[in-house]
């Protein structure tokens, strides 16, 4: 079934899938032809096969979301069951203080840089 | 592509009837959407809002289609912050379908123009919203009983 947690984990346990979702995070609703130029632009190797094929496994898992436009075909990231997800193992309360934790190490790494 | 849009997907263990009476029903909504409800009757034409628990219009705007069990269409604009506001007007789609005995609940929101407010709100809302209905329709129960 769709929602199988195994599908998503196997989905997300490849590091070009998590490479596009971050693409798609930045720019959503990006066409297979948006995503390999983008790619190639940023010097990353990936042929259109493989974006294709990773663009399958990442729509089969419900991580990425289509919706059709004429003939294009747009590409969402569908981040509900990675909110499940965080909604399965964080706890009501503890969200604000992952949330300060979180701020936190981003500002002590970026001032690092 | 500078039109903002957002889709997002859930699958649920349900009815196309049940999962129109939640998506449309003002009781069965407070239940998943922090105590908001809708205001309208459903009709292509019809005035819509969206209301906070007090009765404040949380977001207005009007019915373009509605085919039970299948397809909702709304013009929608956020009424309660003016920033927001004037960032204009959206569109939501909710396409309802049936895929392997269970159902697949598409909602795609598209704002005209850019909108970082608008994106702020929609991109913080739906996925809980999707989780706490889908959690409501399979098990009886939210997960986020009021909004963090």
């Amino acid at each position: 079934m769709k929602n199988d947690l195994d599908v998503v984990f196997k989905a997300l346990a490849d590091e070009s899938r998590r490479e596009l979702l971050d693409r798609l995070r930045t720019e959503n609703g990006q066409t297979l032809g948006d995503l390999c130029a983008r790619l190639s632009k940023s010097g990353a190797v990936m042929t259109r096969q493989a974006v294709s094929k990773h663009l399958a496994i990442l729509e089969d898992a419900n991580l990425v979301a289509t919706i059709k436009r004429g003939r294009e075909k747009l590409h969402y990231l569908n981040p509900v069951l990675i909110h499940e997800i965080g909604e399965r193992w964080i706890g009501k309360f503890e969200r604000s203080r992952l949330d300060a934790l979180s701020t936190l190490k981003k500002e002590l790494e970026a001032k690092n840089e | 592509m500078s039109k903002q849009s957002f889709v997002y997907v859930t699958y649920i263990k349900t009815t196309p009837e049940k999962l129109w009476a939640a998506l449309t029903d003002p009781a069965m909504m407070k239940k998943y959407w922090f105590g908001a409800f809708a205001e309208t009757d459903w009709k292509p034409g019809s005035a819509w809002s969206l209301r906070f628990e007090d009765g404040r219009i949380a977001d207005a705007g009007t019915i373009l289609e509605a085919e039970p069990g299948k397809r909702l269409v709304i013009r929608w604009r956020n009424e309660w912050s003016e920033e927001i506001k004037a960032e204009g007007w959206s569109r939501c789609t909710m396409t309802l379908e049936l895929y392997q005995g269970i159902m697949k609940l598409t909602v795609h929101h598209e704002l005209e123009g850019d909108g970082k407010k608008f994106i702020e709100a929609v991109s913080g809302g739906w996925p809980r919203i999707l989780s706490n209905l889908k959690s409501l329709l399979e098990t009886g129960s939210v997960a986020y009983e009021t909004k963090a």
